[in-house]
């Protein structure tokens, strides 16, 4: 058995980007206060130091500048990691992301790849209000030419960046808010893990919860409380919102006949619809009741912790959800 | 250094590149007209942006570009593409939607691309090229390479955000881009005064700290010196430069409007400042242009686009099959 | 008609700027076009001199029509030629019907593909379909489809179960409206095959205090956001059941013998099934009585919490059957080993709380169910019987009831029925 260390999924990530810098000069870091501040989140703390000003570059407050300019810098031979503070401030950069980034190899024939991964916290729960708290990954799975990964674990805080950066093609990592702090034992030597993948986090009989991000934490507790119940609940970690692990899903489902999704985003034209929605398609016979979604209220999120706590999905409703798809 | 054979020679290359330059041009030109006719047949769909009157802007810019540099561009970009050497069969066949294209008919008019002379689009989102054109030199600066990156763009970019967002990065970290503005007066359908609060564009550069000029971007000649000066100023390490090219598109926006918002006589007047006209003229003054050579360049061209036409009608379509190819790559990293 | 721009399909001609004999140059400005966005000029692609114009001003006209025809010389005499001569290639229009032609063609059973269109173009306009279905009137009409059958409702994992094991649908619609599940075909199909059912596993439950905390949190909110409850009390006399317990305990083994709580929990289940309407649950704004009353007991943990699994059917039990599986029930809740059913069946919740000591209980009813019983402490009270004050055994029995399902005179009336239950303790 290998070594093990006591680490944060902060602490993981910085991990990751050290080591993908120590292995290849083309890998630099960029973005608003990653050097001298050390990060927004303290993620890319005293790597400043040990990398320098042209590697761990500051910037502007021009996300759409310096995203388009790591896109062009990836065209160029580097392997830029983008930071962008939180997903509502990349909404400033949605025009290079979406335009530029994932469309300018089919655009091009095939000509010109983008191998650039960009970092982004998402997520509520910090009480930071309407403007710094949302989670639009959903959005970003819409559009074909990008990878949207979601690490929810240590491992894959530690491993996803890492594959992410073999990808010719550009991914967006987003790293939930509440998750930074998070400890954990990891081993020693944890390094790049598949982002291909679902993975099931608990294994179950009765229902599938179908989560990711920032959410499988609550799954979890869910699940413990369907456990309370006689209710065995199958947790599903998506890991890669695009593209989906259909077949995982599916699977998950058609031994447990009954899912609930539950999703940070919101209910209407989210990531939860498309679940659904692929549900339907490919396992509707093997359901026992209609499909259940736990997703954030449709409000944008307010400051009050009481009001923001019941606008985000919570573990008993969660528990409630899977049991009325129990009947 | 200023050998008499020398300075013969010089001299008859100088009179070679010029008519080079005009052979540029009005290829440029006869392309776009031959474009219209087969976009009016319905052979060539979605949008198609002109460039007539404002040749001498890519023909010269890009004369003053080495073979290794970098080319980003705007959706009126045919003349940047045959300028800079993609080969009009791959054009016309894009236009054409064909398999021969050269973006394999997902672009189009307005995004063409050719990774072997470097040209990195054909973007059509007003502004959406600067950035990516700040991070092509950033790429060359951090891997120390020579290269220059051109990025043309209009008037109306220069109201985005992109454009000022990026002209103060690459003024910062002082990154060997070419700005080369098109200022052809009109965004779309919207007067130059109408949009900007201040019009010379050129000081607006300035106040990044970009050392910027206006020329005339009518006159070829003009505009290849320019461009010239400011590269040599670029790979000096000079950071990046700006040029202001007050222009004139001779046609609609995208290939007819009705024209509402100018009136003839502006059309008019600027039609009499041609560039291909003005250079014309210059050479027979010279006696470096007969006639019988006018003529024959005509012909020479004509043919090549018959011959391009020709190609793209026969050429085959991407098989409906292969539609989601190249959403991602083939390849991956090992 | 050129196209003129990407969204252009037809253009009507506004005016000639040229005539026949006219010599046009390449480029020059023949004809102004309106299209949808604004009127455009259009320039000639030829030399020539202008033979014919074959539009008229005012005239709409599709992309590749033909307009005019151009040739070396002036028009020939006599009328325009025919368009088979005309160079600009003719792409035929495809069948592109509006909407609007669409759902009428729908609407009255016409097929497109047999109108002729005599709008520009070609185009079937809707007078065109109108024609064509009242030419298609004139002809015998063909028998509407029978009614289908109604539709079972099932969910689609039901269904295909019920294909697997030779089930028949139709045979377990349900009476309360909810679609036939999975277990109900399973059900139905170890009935078919006469195979006893498997018992149910015991599972273990480990029932953890924070997140047992949490989910009677959620339920407990849940319940009083969603159920306006109404309370009811009254006293009983235990004179006669405790005399009749001790009477019949001093003949049993001490393993058998009877507590209270078991002639309270058979007075209850008795009332319950006298009183329907308190014993089921309330399901999507509606209330399903339950035929067997399933008695959810309150049972606290010892690591805290609460849990209050099912004593099933508890009406037909005897007295010392229920009093065996109380026991059980107990025991296994402390241990963490109860069946799944036993903790999701419950249709009516007892809490006895008189053990540690309280008088009166005023109860949270678990959701879905619709009541909740509550029995406080047996005291010794002064109590007056035919004018006569004595001290007797008494308890409170107390009903919180969900108003939507039942109203306070049900309530009433079963609280009475209790009462009256326990007055006669042979007959429990």
């Amino acid at each position: 058995m290998s070594e093990t260390l006591e680490t944060t999924y902060r602490d993981a990530l910085r991990d990751a980007i050290r080591e993908a810098m120590r292995a290849d000069d083309r890998v630099f870091l960029m973005g608003e206060d990653v050097g001298d501040y050390g990060g927004c989140f303290a993620v890319s703390l005293g790597l400043l130091e040990e990398f320098g000003p042209e590697r761990v570059r500051d910037t502007p407050l021009s996300e759409s500048a310096f995203v388009g300019a790591d896109i062009g810098a990836a065209i160029g031979g580097m392997r830029p990691i983008v930071e962008i503070m939180t997903v509502n401030f990349s909404l400033l950069a949605l025009d290079q992301i979406m335009n530029n980034a994932a469309s300018l190899l089919h655009m091009s024939g095939g000509q010109f790849n983008v191998p650039l991964v960009i970092r982004m916290t998402t997520g509520a729960g910090r009480q930071l209000a309407a403007q710094h708290s949302h989670s639009l990954e959903g959005w970003y799975a819409h559009i074909p030419g990008l990878r949207v990964v979601t690490p929810a674990t240590l491992e894959d805080a530690r491993g996803m960046l890492a594959t992410a950066l073999r990808d010719p093609d550009p991914v967006l990592m987003f790293e939930h808010g509440s998750l930074y702090p998070m400890k954990g034992t990891l081993a020693t030597d944890a390094g790049a893990v598949d982002i291909d993948h679902a993975a099931v986090r608990r294994p179950g009989t009765d229902v599938s919860l179908i989560t990711y991000g920032g959410s499988l934490g609550k799954a979890l507790a869910a699940a413990a409380l369907l456990d309370q119940d006689g209710v065995s609940a199958d947790v599903i970690d998506l890991r890669t919102l695009r593209p989906l692990d259909d077949t995982a899903i599916v699977e998950s489902v058609r031994r447990t006949h009954h899912a609930v999704i539950v999703d940070e985003g919101w209910r209407s034209g989210g990531i939860s619809a498309e679940i659904s929605a692929r549900i339907m398609e490919e396992a509707l016979y093997d359901l026992d009741a209609p499909v259940e979604r736990v997703c954030t209220a449709e409000v944008p999120l307010p400051y009050a912790k009481h009001l923001e706590e019941a606008a985000l999905p919570q573990p008993p409703g969660i528990a409630a959800a899977a049991l009325r798809t129990l009947g | 250094m200023t050998t008499k054979p020398a300075a013969h020679k010089r001299r008859a290359t100088r009179e070679e590149h010029r008519l080079g330059l005009l052979r540029t041009m009005t290829t440029i030109r006869r392309f776009e007209e031959a474009c219209v006719e087969l976009y009016s047949a319905t052979r060539i769909r979605g949008f198609l942006h002109l460039y007539v009157g404002e040749e001498a802007v890519a023909t010269g810019v890009l004369a003053a570009l080495g073979p290794d540099d970098a080319v980003v561009s705007t959706y009126r970009e045919h003349g940047h593409a045959l300028a800079r050497g993609v080969p009009m069969d791959a054009v016309m066949a894009e236009m054409f939607g064909k398999q021969t294209g050269c973006s394999r008919g997902r672009g189009g008019s307005m995004h063409l691309f050719d990774k072997s002379v470097g040209l990195i689009g054909g973007n059509a989102i007003v502004g959406g090229g600067i950035p990516l054109a700040v991070g092509l030199a950033l790429a060359d600066r951090m891997q120390d390479r020579g290269r220059v990156t051109a990025c043309f763009f209009g008037d109306g970019a220069a109201a985005e955000g992109e454009f000022h967002e990026s002209l103060n990065l690459a003024s910062l970290w002082r990154l060997p881009v070419l700005f080369c503005c098109e200022n052809n007066l009109y965004a779309m359908g919207t007067a130059i005064a109408k949009e900007h609060a201040r019009t010379n564009l050129a000081a607006r550069a300035s106040s990044y700290g970009i050392e910027s000029a206006a020329v005339d971007g009518m006159d070829v000649l003009a505009v290849e010196e320019a461009a010239r000066e400011a590269v040599r100023g670029i790979r000096a390490g000079g950071g990046p430069r700006f040029l202001e090219l007050d222009t004139y598109r001779f046609r609609a926006h995208s290939m007819y409007d009705s024209d509402r918002y100018r009136n003839k006589a502006e059309i008019s007047t600027w039609k009499e400042r041609d560039p291909i006209d003005a250079l014309v003229t210059a050479l027979r003054a010279e006696g470096h242009l007969t006639e019988e050579s006018l003529a024959h360049l005509e012909s020479d061209i004509g043919e090549q686009i018959a011959r391009a036409v020709a190609a793209a009608e026969a050429a085959p379509l991407e098989p409906v099959e292969d539609l989601t190819r190249f959403v991602c790559s083939e390849e991956v990293e090992a | 008609m050129p196209s003129l721009g990407a969204d252009m399909d037809e253009g009507t001609l506004l005016e000639w700027l040229v005539k026949p004999g006219d010599a046009v140059h390449k480029g020059d400005i023949v004809a102004v076009v309106d299209t949808a966005k604004a009127a455009v000029e259009v320039e000639s692609f030829v030399e020539g001199v202008v033979q014919h114009l074959l539009v008229e001003p005012g005239t709409t006209v599709p992309v590749g029509e033909v307009m005019a025809t151009f040739g070396e010389t002036g028009p020939a005499p006599g009328g325009a030629p025919a368009p088979a001569v005309v160079p600009v290639e003719r792409h035929p229009a495809p069948p592109v019907h509006s909407p609007l032609v669409r759902r009428e063609a729908e609407r009255r059973g016409v097929d497109l593909a047999q109108v002729v269109g005599t709008g520009p173009g070609g185009t079937i306009t809707r007078d065109d379909v109108t024609r064509a279905a009242e030419a298609a009137s004139a002809l015998p009409t063909h028998p509407r489809p029978v009614a289908r059958p109604t539709r079972i409702s099932a969910t689609p994992y039901a269904r295909r179960l019920a294909e697997e094991l030779g089930v028949d649908l139709a045979t377990l619609v349900r009476s309360d409206g909810e679609p036939i599940r999975a277990e109900d075909v399973r059900t139905a199909a170890s009935g078919a095959a006469a195979v006893p059912p498997t018992p149910e596993p015991e599972v273990a439950h480990v029932f953890r205090p924070d997140a047992m905390r949490a989910a009677i949190a959620a339920l407990m909110t849940r319940s009083k956001r969603e159920i306006p409850h109404y309370y009811l009390a009254t006293t009983v006399d235990l004179t006669r059941a405790l005399d009749w317990m001790h009477d019949r305990n001093r003949t049993l083994p001490v393993t058998e013998r009877l507590v209270p709580a078991a002639l309270l929990l058979k007075a209850t289940a008795l009332a319950a099934q006298a009183n329907p309407t308190l014993n089921g649950l309330w399901i999507d704004g509606s209330f399903v009585p339950s035929k067997e009353v399933h008695l959810g007991i309150a049972i606290s943990l010892r690591g805290g919490g609460l849990v209050a699994p099912a004593l099933h059917d508890a009406a037909n039990l005897s007295v010392a059957d229920l009093m065996a599986q109380m026991r059980d029930l107990v025991t296994r809740s402390r241990n963490g080993r109860l069946r799944g059913s036993e903790l999701s069946d419950p249709t009516l919740t007892v809490t006895n709380l008189g053990e540690q000591g309280v008088e009166v209980v005023h109860g949270v009813i678990y959701p879905p169910q619709v009541a909740l019983v509550g029995f406080g402490r047996v005291v010794e009270r002064p109590w007056a019987v035919d004018g006569l004050i004595g001290v007797r055994p008494v308890t409170s029995v107390t009903l919180a009831g969900d108003h939507r399902a039942t109203d306070g005179f049900t309530g009433s009336r079963f609280l009475a029925a209790i009462d009256q239950r326990l007055q006669q303790p042979e007959e429990l």
